[in-house]
């Protein structure tokens, strides 16, 4: 529920961002983040079927006491033909007196978004970074068009392309086509006009690919959601089925007394779906409060960083809410079903009579049925991905948990048979238990092995894909310093001029440089990252995965998305729209890349400058001296541009806040875990008072026998251990089957990348060995009742 | 004449940030200057403000009258002068048109603007040839074509001269207020006759009728303390011509007038501003704006007492949501002695809001 509600909270948000965005525009002429030559707007706009076309250059800026992570999205625009085209993005300026305000080059005009994060106002003056250099701008107004939650800034478009260096060059055309023209009719016709990786697209793709980036994510925390919910409606059915269970004497009076069956069952299923709705009630409740937490904390991708720069507000969602409720409401009927309908049948006479309970809950399951569960979740491996999600992944997951779960209860007459018939009184007692009435370690023990194994498969999954990041970090940094111009790659950069004096700064040995650019390759997918740098011959400064194959043309690095995506393949031509011309290049092999899930291209930074005349980079790694201090170097190569200007970091740094980064992004998978552990420890303790009161002429029994209360303690605490203990075994095995499916199919297909799998034994050990401890505990806790009350008194209840 | 000095500043666009401005020198109007044809029909880029604004009257072929109304100004911003985008907003063009159908009520308008460049907007030097996307207004000859497509309407004029141009003010030099900074260069070309065709609600028809050019430009703003004016620019029936203007300050007292007549014979002459007065007859109100306009007048021009009838209350054009301007821009009649003598436009501006300029 709580992930649900941030997760409408920032697409509504992001979507109306976007709406905001493309404003009326019918198409939207779209490039690489370098942009294209400024003269296809004229052609554009010359065209009988284009009423108006609204250049736009954008660009992602920092500005002066930002964070690092923090930029401004900056739109240069033609306020003539934006007013035509996309008049909610109009600036307003704040001094009507100034009227040509909105094209004077110092001016710039702030969303109150924008204004707010920056804590500036109208009459303020702001600096930009552009390259390596500040601008100094002032701030002439306002957006009232734009978004609430959007920081947004916009400027003339011949001051954007002067200040930040774009001369001749915009990033976008909007669109506004004639009256009677369709936007499908005139798309043909106008993509035809275009150079190469200049594309023409609809304005709602760019909503699409912002929604697909994030939805798988989404999706798998949609997914974890509801492994915890169905956690959760596990334990309100075995609450349920147990209290009934327990209530089989009253039930039978009732009976006996008169009442109809058909009453009865109503009255049970009446009781269950009471519960459950209160139960429903208070976990939308503590949803919205988690989703509130979340948001404030975490934002609303929580903490992926898929929406950065928007503040999502939370909005309560009634359908929603009304959904999770009823869900609620189905566990708790489904829950008294079956025992309602057992209490409802079996005569009372025989139910008055005592000893009865055990009855229920036997039986050896259905392991047929749960082998060939666990059969078909290996067939839905193989499914590919259903429109971009991995739903043969999640279907192997529900397989693999269900088929254990109906498999469990031979699991558990296996163990019980394992287990040695001596040893003190209670322990035999316990083992005693679980081989004569497996059914009910099984109710408890299902609840434990659906959160364990959810438990261990993230914990394996995210162990892994640490573990790789990490190795991959370590590849791909060989450096002794880094140094970028800043985080936004549209409008900071070094310049030729810059990177000869980096080069020659004392101490340094040599220097590599990088240059990001992306590319558009198909109309209605993401941009890919084009990334230059020096890559030696054979590919081996790369973090390679399977073989490399050389060929004539100058060669091409793909990240796996590319293969899934794209369908590229090692050894294969492929035609890349570089500088506006299509260039056949070789694809020379696979690289691992985390960073990027829309796919990204290396290319030898020599072949990149050859074949698109750029020259400028974005980032430089540095290899020092020998003999060189790396303060000195740092604080050298800081001091050739203004303070803040220039990013120094080094590789440990990196790796520290990228897996910072990663934590923070799994920090939402772990609060699930727990919540679903937590549930499994309910389901442990609730069964466990639930069966120890229906117990309690047994306890009597005991006592009468000669067994001491603390005796009778230790039978419960090993009844509990054994319970969990047979559901964590059977969690982890499913677990570790759950969390190769996640390693190998969900997140494959979900943000097309492998990883090595690398499995946290220690701490899975620590977490098992906790867990029955915790169980065991939580069996005594919940039979504390039962056992305090008096041995004969028990004992009379039985006439 | 500062009306469209006042138009371009209400452009939103258009007039000028004085500080903006401050470092671009724009030519001076200078007196003693001789207006050149066809050169100065052309557009003279380096004053700041530039207009050609033709207004007339149309016949439909049933006989009903329409007023038209399309006017081009240029400006030059003072921004951008060393830019080297291709988009630098040194010249801008806008274009307003409209127009009036008593079967309506009520004006039909629409504007383009945009900078210089790509092709999108441009004008010539040697002739009067100057255009915004497909709305264009161009010299063919000695005479004139509009053009010009909106959704609501549009319509294609061919304005034939009839004469040279009349030079307002002192041959051309046009003063506007007591302070010699505040002029302009202005001459006019009255007693156009119209054909072509025009597009109203769906339907294009054969148009012919009268029509009234001017073109202006000018370097200055607008004197400080002019709260608007009031113009107008008559075709007479004999053939005659009448150009008359005032500048009203904040009490509606006149701060300036001026007029031009020019006689059937083509001889001209131009009146100083005590032998030029308006004097309002009876006010409408805009049910959209509240703004109250004076639809009737008296404008007394030396001994001659004439009466302006509107063809319609209603010609208030309201461009606020996209250039901010209020002001009433309509077809006339001009009456003398209760008998009409010609037909022509009225412009009235300053009557809402006081007007600000740069």
């Amino acid at each position: 529920m709580a992930v649900q509600a941030v997760h409408e909270a920032a697409l509504r948000e992001f979507e109306r961002g976007l709406r905001t965005m493309a404003g009326a525009a019918d198409l939207q002429v779209v490039g690489p983040r370098g942009g294209f030559d400024e003269n296809i707007y004229a052609q554009l706009a010359g065209r009988p079927e284009v009423a108006e076309a609204s250049p736009v250059l954008e660009l992602q800026v920092k500005w002066a006491g930002s964070e690092s992570e923090e930029t401004l999205q900056v739109l240069g625009i033609d306020i003539f033909a934006l007013a035509r085209v996309t008049p909610v993005l109009l600036p307003k300026p704040a001094s009507t007196a100034d009227r040509l305000a909105s094209l004077a080059e110092d001016n710039v005009f702030l969303s109150r978004a924008a204004q707010t994060a920056l804590g500036r106002q109208p009459g303020d003056e702001i600096e930009l970074q552009a390259g390596t250099q500040r601008r100094r701008f002032r701030i002439a107004g306002d957006i009232p068009g734009a978004a609430d939650n959007r920081r947004l800034a916009v400027m003339d478009i011949a001051a954007a392309q002067a200040h930040f260096g774009k001369l001749g060059r915009l990033s976008r055309i909007d669109l506004k086509l004639a009256d009677d023209v369709a936007p499908a009719a005139a798309r043909p016709a106008l993509q035809a006009m275009l150079p190469a990786g200049v594309l023409i697209e609809v304005p709602e793709a760019s909503a699409e690919q912002a929604g697909n980036l994030s939805r798988a994510y989404r999706v798998n925390l949609t997914l974890l959601a509801a492994i915890a919910l169905l956690t959760g409606g596990f334990l309100v059915f075995s609450a349920q089925a147990l209290s009934v269970v327990r209530r089989r004497t009253e039930f039978a009076f009732l009976r006996a007394l008169g009442l109809a069956r058909r009453t009865l069952f109503t009255w049970l299923l009446a009781e269950g779906a009471i519960v459950g709705l209160a139960g429903g009630i208070v976990g939308v409740i503590l949803g919205q409060a988690l989703a509130w937490g979340a948001l404030t904390m975490l934002g609303g991708d929580l903490g992926a960083g898929y929406f950065s720069g928007l503040q999502p507000t939370l909005q309560f969602q009634p359908l929603a809410s009304a959904v999770y409720v009823a869900l609620g409401l189905l566990a708790g009927v489904a829950g008294a079903w079956l025992p309602a309908r057992e209490a409802a049948t079996v005569s009372p006479a025989q139910a008055l009579k005592a000893g009865g309970e055990t009855t229920l809950l036997g039986g050896r399951g259905h392991p047929m049925l749960g082998l060939g569960l666990l059969a078909a979740s290996l067939a839905a491996c193989a499914i590919p991905p259903i429109d971009g999600l991995p739903l043969g992944g999640y279907l192997a997951v529900a397989c693999l948990l269900a088929g254990s779960v109906l498999l469990l209860p031979l699991v558990a007459a296996g163990i019980a048979r394992l287990l040695p018939e001596r040893g003190p009184v209670p322990a035999r007692l316990a083992a005693a238990r679980l081989v004569a009435a497996p059914g009910h370690a099984v109710v408890a023990a299902a609840g434990v092995l659906t959160s364990v194994a959810l438990a261990a498969a993230m914990a394996i999954m995210v162990a892994s894909f640490r573990d790789s990041v990490d190795q991959w970090l370590h590849q791909l940094l060989p450096a002794d310093i880094y140094l970028r111009a800043g985080q936004t790659q549209s409008s900071a950069y070094l310049d030729e001029a810059l990177q000869v004096q980096i080069s020659t700064v004392n101490g340094v040995d040599r220097s590599n440089f990088t240059r990001h650019a992306n590319l558009r390759l198909a109309a209605g997918k993401a941009p890919v990252a084009l990334i230059a740098r020096t890559i030696l011959a054979d590919g081996s400064n790369l973090p390679l995965v399977g073989p490399v194959r050389l060929g004539e043309q100058p060669a091409i690095w793909i990240s796996e998305a590319m293969l899934d995506l794209y369908g590229w393949r090692v050894g294969q031509t492929v035609a890349l729209p570089l500088a506006g011309q299509l260039v056949e290049l070789h694809v020379a092999g696979i690289w691992r890349d985390y960073a990027r899930q829309t796919g990204a291209i290396m290319i030898d930074l020599a072949d990149y400058r050859r074949l698109t005349g750029d020259r400028l980079a974005n980032d430089a790694g540095i290899y020092l001296a020998a003999d060189a201090n790396t303060e000195q170097v740092a604080a050298a190569l800081t001091a050739m541009a203004g303070p803040g200007v220039l990013e120094i970091s080094r590789p440990g740094e990196i790796r520290a806040l990228t897996l910072k980064i990663f934590d923070r992004t799994f920090a939402v998978t772990y609060l699930l875990e727990a919540v679903a552990i937590a549930i499994g420890l309910a389901g442990v303790a609730a069964s466990f008072a639930a069966l120890a009161a229906a117990r309690r002429r047994e306890f009597g029994m005991l006592r009468h026998l000669g067994l001491s209360r603390r005796q009778i303690g230790w039978m419960l605490a090993q009844e509990g251990a054994l319970a969990a203990g047979v559901g964590v075994a059977t969690g982890l095995l499913a677990g570790g089957a759950i969390g190769l499916v996640l390693i190998e199919v969900v997140n494959r297909q979900s943000f097309h990348w492998s990883m090595d799998l690398h499995v946290p034994w220690a701490s899975l050990a620590l977490f098992a060995l906790g867990l029955v401890a915790l169980a065991a505990l939580a069996a005594v806790l919940a039979g504390r009742q039962a056992m305090r009350q008096d041995a004969v008194l028990a004992v009379r209840e039985d006439w | 004449m500062q009306r469209r000095d006042f138009l371009v500043a209400l452009a939103g666009l258009g007039a000028f940030g004085l500080d903006a401005a401050a470092a671009v020198e724009f030519a001076p109007v200078l007196p003693g200057y001789r207006l050149a044809f066809p050169a100065d029909h052309g557009a003279h880029p380096d004053f700041r403000t530039e207009w050609w604004y033709a207004t007339g009257w149309l016949n439909l072929p049933e006989g009903s009258p329409l007023g038209f109304q399309i006017t081009f100004f240029r400006v030059r911003t003072g921004i951008g002068e060393e830019n080297a985008s291709a988009f630098a907003p040194r010249q801008l063009i806008l274009a307003h048109a409209a127009l009036a159908d008593p079967a309506l009520g009520h004006l039909r308008h629409d504007e383009r603007s945009a900078r210089l460049g790509f092709g999108r907007a441009g004008f010539a030097t040697d002739q009067t040839k100057v255009w915004v996307n497909d709305w264009r207004f161009e010299q063919q000859g000695d005479n004139y074509r509009a053009e010009v497509r909106s959704a609501e309407f549009a319509y294609a004029l061919d304005l034939v001269t009839s004469g040279p141009p009349m030079l307002n003010g002192r041959a051309g030099f046009s003063t506007k207020a007591a302070d010699l900074r505040h002029t302009s260069y202005y001459y006019s070309r009255p007693q156009l006759k119209v054909d072509g065709m025009v597009m109203l609600a769906g339907k294009t028809r054969p148009v012919s009728g009268q029509a009234w050019l001017d073109h202006e430009w000018s370097s200055e703003a607008l004197a400080p303390g002019a709260q608007g004016w009031d113009w107008i620019g008559i075709n007479l029936a004999d053939g005659s011509a009448l150009m008359a203007f005032r500048l009203r300050g904040a009490a509606d007292t006149a701060l300036w007038s001026a007029a031009t007549f020019r006689q059937a014979d083509g001889s001209t002459r131009s009146f100083p501003p005590e032998a030029v007065a308006f004097e309002a007859l009876r006010q409408w109100r805009s049910p959209r704006t509240g703004i109250a306009y004076p639809v009737e007048w008296r404008v007394r021009l030396e001994q001659r007492l004439f009466r302006l009838q509107v063809l319609m209350d209603d010609q208030e054009l309201d461009s606020r949501r996209s250039t901010g301007a209020i002001y009433w821009e309509g077809a006339v009649r001009l009456l003398e002695d209760d008998r009409e003598v010609g037909r022509g436009y009225l412009e009235m501006t300053g009557y809402g809001e006081k007007m600000r300029l740069g």
